[in-house]
């Protein structure tokens, strides 16, 4: 069974949790830029959390489904219309066979995540469904007319019915800081750069995506330029390519990199980042590794205990 | 030989990163791979990748296989985190870790086709170095070079080993589009673009061996470490 891709938005692309065990090939991890709301849709239909599903940019798409299916929309606040009726998003829903299911607006917060009970069944590359379009692996965005498979649905759905509150696990407000450690490079900055840092506000640039976002508007610069090799970066790394427009790794980076390291984004501010929009504001706040670990293990617990409660269907 | 003890730092909440210097030198380069061999023998608990650099090594892993849950309290893991227990683990690996042998390692033998369309740019490269175009192939073919990393793109090896006679620059404008198989020189590396790909290093030849297929069971042919000749053909 299968959904029909009327309009496929401005990148809706299959996201999961990435892939894994594959970095010292140069493979990046990839999957859902906003992990949490990954996780939270698809436990709400009954899937794996990190079951493949429909990641969504800006404006989503509009799918017409072949079967009866559950569905759940987590993540940026979307405008979900099923069959021209409003309906609430972070809640499992009905979609009957042959239903219409618009998700196009999204009014704040730049992407969502899209989960269908059985999972959108694309082939695995290395383990993951996910799309990596900057390495080339997996399935290309969805366009115009595609046909996407869907995987087998339990019946009847597992999950709660109950809707989810949002507010611990999405905020696209841009005035909210972003928490930084310092990178093993913060210290080459000059005297200015380091003020900056912490006390100016950047902007995403417009040539942002799932790779990494430009953080334009204070150019940093070091006291003196600094001879790197390549070394390991991740998602959240902060570095500085000469230009002095700071870069920060999103969900499609490269495992390797020879740029200053400025710092490194919390985990826990990472699906925050993930919802801004170009233009949107960055303030960054210090933080250490180690507070930022600890923070980062309390909400890993916190979403678990919840993944677990919907799975129960715990009141 | 004498051994320093890398620094090891967190990159985020699921990496370490172990440095053992700030240049590329086989040695050092060599040393990361005796780490990572040790680590990867190790299976750590929460182990979820190892990406070995030039002279650096990250340990992708599951912060919270390193903590006990029953008793985690946010302020005693800020005391000792996560990745301090984790990282007291690796420094007694890496101690165990005594002998480097330089020469351990997979050869693989690449046939390359040199110059023409294969290598665009190995005539001007040859000039500039002041040999003829059959002398820069035999210096590129004569060295046994070291794959020092994977990067930039899946299955993309950097190698180390080039003739310095063969150093040289990066092209000041990027090519849009490299041919899947090229064999390129940047500055003191050369390498093989795995796919198509944008790149900016000089086109000296070709090689039909597909250095990166996902379908396969191991998908890059290269793995760093390895030992690589390049066979004209």
């Amino acid at each position: 069974m299968s959904i029909e891709v009327i309009r496929a938005g401005v990148l809706t692309s299959v996201q999961d949790g990435g892939r894994a065990g594959h970095a010292g090939a140069g493979v990046g991890r990839a999957g859902a830029m906003d992990a949490d709301a990954l996780e939270l849709a698809n436990a709400l239909v009954g899937n794996a959390s990190d079951a493949p599903a429909l990641e969504m940019t800006l404006v989503g798409p509009r799918l017409r489904f072949a079967r009866a299916a559950s569905i759940a929309v987590c993540g940026a606040d979307v405008d979900l219309l099923i069959d021209g009726v409003a309906r609430p998003t972070w809640r499992r829903l009905r979609v009957e066979a042959g239903s219409l299911v618009d998700a196009s607006r999204l009014r704040h917060g730049a992407r969502a995540v899209l989960a269908i009970d059985g999972g959108v069944d694309v082939p695995r590359v290395l383990g993951s469904a996910a799309s990596d379009l900057n390495a080339g692996l997996g399935p290309p965005a969805l366009r115009d007319g595609d046909t996407l498979a869907l995987g087998d649905a339990a019946d009847p759905p597992p999950g709660a019915t109950w809707g989810l509150d949002p507010t611990p696990w999405f905020d696209a407000d841009p005035r909210l800081p972003i928490a930084l450690v310092p990178g093993a490079h913060a210290d080459a900055l000059d005297a200015r750069s380091r003020e900056a840092l912490f006390g100016e506000a950047f902007r995403i640039g417009n040539h942002s995506n799932r790779v990494g976002y430009r953080l334009e508007g204070v150019p940093l610069t070091l006291t003196a330029p600094i001879e790197l090799v390549s070394s390991p970066v991740t998602r959240g790394t902060l570095q500085l390519p000469p230009g002095g427009t700071p870069i920060v790794l999103m969900a499609e980076h490269p495992v390797t990199g020879g740029y200053p390291l400025i710092g490194q984004v919390a985990a826990i501010d990472a699906g925050r980042l993930a919802q801004r929009r170009p233009g949107d504001g960055v303030r960054f706040v210090a933080t250490t590794a180690a507070q930022a670990q600890s923070r980062y293990i309390a909400r890993r617990l916190q979403l678990d205990a919840l993944l677990r409660a919907i799975r129960e269907r715990r009141p | 030989m004498t051994i320093t003890e890398p620094a090891i730092e967190p990159l985020g909440e699921s990496v370490l990163v172990l440095r053992f210097g700030e240049r590329i030198d086989l040695a050092l380069n060599a040393r990361v791979h005796a780490v990572a061999a040790a680590l990867r023998d190790a299976a750590l608990p929460g182990m979820l990748d190892l990406v070995p650099a030039y002279a650096s090594l990250a340990i992708h892993y599951d912060p919270l296989a390193w903590i006990t849950t029953t008793t985690w309290r946010s302020h005693d893991d800020e005391a000792e985190p996560a990745s301090s227990r984790l990282a007291a683990r690796v420094r007694e690996i890496v101690a165990q870790v005594t002998t480097v042998d330089e020469d351990d390692g997979r050869l693989v033998e690449v046939p390359v086709h040199y110059g023409g369309d294969d290598g665009p740019d190995l005539a001007a490269l040859a000039a500039n170095a002041g040999l003829t175009v059959d002398d820069a192939i035999a210096r590129h073919a004569a060295v046994t070079y070291r794959v020092a990393m994977l990067g930039f793109a899946p299955g993309f090896p950097y190698l180390l080993g080039l003739d310095p006679v063969l150093h040289a620059p990066r092209l000041a404008s990027p090519r849009t589009r490299v041919p899947a198989g090229s064999v390129a020189i940047g500055g003191a590396q050369t390498g093989i673009y795995p796919s198509a790909l944008p790149g900016g290093w000089r086109l000296v030849g070709r090689t039909p061996l597909v250095l990166f297929d996902a379908s396969r069971p191991s998908p890059a042919l290269l793995r760093a470490g390895d030992r690589v000749r390049f066979v004209p053909a």
